[in-house]
């Protein structure tokens, strides 16, 4: 079990650094979904089943998304400016 | 300021950081090795107390349900703070039909397999939502969880067809009473038991059998609540992102691009 949570906790700190330094938006937001996904993986073996629950969804979907939807808004404007 | 300037400020705010955070670490208790009395008295506690087998669900809607409240109307605040920010403007039209895509681009439809998959996950998903809501005092979950799996229904459906079908499924109006109504009734139940001369949000139903569906008194109804605050209020906030993304333009703008 230690070396399961020691594994996970590693993972969750190496991807959270990519998604860091990751600097195109686009990249970064599916690089932040599977953060959330891990995040929630990690929720459940730390025995959060419920913070899993919501994590999967608001982590893995939800925020993705709203980032998703910004870029492409800010897309248009871009584009009719030029 | 320049390159050096800045690496240097970091280096010494860094290095605070550190001190504070060694310092910080060090009077931690040990992994794993939990000190305190107060989990130990409420797993101990609950299942006589309240009848609730999830002690996480009975301390978040009961023993410190005050403080969930507050949560509740935080998630409340910003769900129409951000409905505020992405309402139409006088100089936004509306675009008709929406379309899901950069006009020069040709998208590839949906593959029938991703279809397939997400029609047959739609109802499961409203199933296990309402289960997580209505067992929240008996397994992991609550209120909040399947809230938000409920709320990603609509999703799934946009997922697997177009904005159109997503907009078809949700309705702005409902799902912000749903939410109006979640919160309210969340105060207003701490209100019920004043009412009976408890004090605020005391558990007033009668506790029932413990394992049964209908048992541990105000921590269902209250899981209820926030059930439908939790998921009207994701739906009211994915629909103003999709409206504000996909449907409002500029007048001045030129449609074009991905809508």
């Amino acid at each position: 079990m230690i070396v399961l949570q020691a594994g996970i906790l590693l993972f969750v700190g190496v991807v959270g650094t990519a998604v860091v330094f990751t600097r195109n938006p686009l990249n970064q937001v599916i690089g932040l979904t599977f953060y959330g996904l891990l995040m929630a993986l990690m929720f459940f073996i730390f025995q959060a089943p419920d913070v899993a629950f919501s994590q999967i969804v608001i982590g893995a979907v939800v925020l993705p998304l709203m980032v998703l939807l910004t870029l492409a808004k800010l897309k248009v404007k871009e584009q009719s400016r030029k | 300021m320049n390159h050096r300037a800045r690496t240097a400020l970091f280096l010494v705010g860094g290095l605070g950081l550190l001190c504070f955070y060694v310092w910080g670490l060090h009077g931690l208790p040990g992994f794993g090795h939990y000190p305190g009395p107060y989990g130990d008295l409420i797993n101990s506690l609950t299942v006589f107390e309240r009848h609730a087998t999830d002690a996480v669900t009975a301390v978040n809607f009961d023993y410190r349900g005050f403080d969930t409240l507050g949560e509740e109307f935080i998630l409340f605040a910003s769900v129409m703070g951000a409905n505020l920010l992405l309402r139409k403007q006088k100089d936004d039209r509306e675009e008709d039909p929406p379309l899901d895509q950069a006009e020069d681009r040709v998208v590839p439809p949906t593959s029938d397999a991703v279809r397939v998959t997400g029609l047959a996950l739609v109802l499961p998903i409203v199933v296990f939502g309402l289960y997580t809501i209505s067992h929240g005092q008996l397994t992991p979950g609550g209120g909040f969880q399947g809230g938000v799996i409920l709320a990603s229904m609509p999703l799934i459906i946009y997922l697997c067809g177009d904005y159109k079908s997503f907009d078809h499924v949700t309705s702005h109006v409902l799902s912000e009473i749903t939410e109006a109504l979640g919160a309210g009734g969340y105060a207003i139940a701490g209100l019920i038991s004043i009412m009976f001369g408890l004090n605020y949000l005391t558990n007033f139903i009668p506790l029932g059998q413990t394992g049964d569906v209908l048992s541990s008194g105000t921590i269902l109804l209250i899981s209820v609540l926030t059930g439908l605050e939790v998921a009207g209020g994701l739906v009211v906030l994915m629909i103003s992102f999709f409206r504000q993304s996909l449907v409002y333009r500029k007048t001045d703008e030129e449609s074009r691009g991905p809508r």
